[in-house]
């Protein structure tokens, strides 16, 4: 009973906060929506048994991304946009659209067949703590990935400098 | 206990949400944020099947789907940044170079 009000509750704040984070004027207060409901996805987490998931999801999203987002937002001097109209004018058609993929989603949940049990069990995480489990796996199964994941952010770091800085006169 | 279908449900409101918000907006910086929030609402389900299936693998995923949301919110803002350079705006409509 008390895991289903605390479920409750996450969800109906992540439904709020998500619904505010995309109908607010200013970019500023969405960012700021934003914060709160990372913080409270990464609660979600802690609630599923994924401790470190939970860290890096405030630690990089709530840290860093949306840090660089509010950066954006006051770099850029966004008075009288915000002032223009702020809505497509299709937004009936964007509504259908969206309502009929989660209804199609929802419709197949019922099909839904649980696959057999991983060896993961809450009790083996918990007596190999879970940042230890998901490093192993990192690092033996999924290391080319992982070399990936590294080379994607080299990539990011190098595009996002070459794109932002000024031309040079020559 | 509660069960798989609430967060898949939850998930799948959150990605409509966010994708009603990607198509409605005209102001790039929220529709870039939309896009965060539908990342978010794939990670959650992939926790929560992982959680149920007792399995690491949707962590490991979770994990990469971090990193490349990382990097394209790096790579997205600085096209945004030059974009407002050259025509101070950051409201879509008013971005066609490449209608041709």
């Amino acid at each position: 009973m008390l895991q289903q009000l605390f479920f409750g509750y996450y969800a109906f704040i992540i439904i709020g906060l998500s619904l505010l984070v995309i109908t607010r004027k200013n970019p500023g207060h969405s960012v700021m929506w934003m914060l709160l409901l990372f913080f409270h996805i990464a609660g979600l987490y802690l609630f599923l048994n994924a401790e470190f998931i939970a860290a890096i999801q405030v630690i990089v999203y709530a840290g860093a991304i949306l840090v660089l987002f509010l950066f954006v937002v006051l770099l850029l001097n966004l008075k009288e946009e915000i002032s223009l109209r702020q809505v497509a004018g299709s937004w009936p058609a964007a509504f259908f659209i969206s309502a009929l993929l989660f209804v199609a989603v929802t419709a197949a949940l019922g099909a839904y067949v649980q696959g057999p049990a991983g060896r993961y069990s809450i009790d083996v995480i918990r007596s190999e703590t879970h940042a230890k489990a998901l490093g192993k796996l990192l690092y033996t199964e999924y290391l080319f990935p992982f070399e990936i994941a590294s080379l994607i952010l080299l990539v990011a770091v190098v595009g996002a400098v070459v794109l932002a800085k000024r031309k040079l006169r020559s | 206990m509660v069960p798989l279908h609430w967060y898949l449900t939850l998930s799948a409101a959150v990605f409509m949400i966010g994708m009603f918000g990607f198509l409605t907006r005209r102001n790039i910086i929220i529709m870039f944020m939309s896009v965060e929030l539908m990342l978010n609402a794939v990670n959650i389900s992939l926790v929560s099947f992982s959680h149920y299936l007792q399995d690491l693998r949707g962590h490991v995923l979770v994990f990469f789907v971090i990193t490349v949301a990382a990097a394209e919110a790096a790579i997205g803002l600085a096209i945004i940044i030059a974009l407002f350079r050259n025509k101070q705006t950051a409201h879509v409509d008013e971005m066609n170079e490449m209608k041709g």
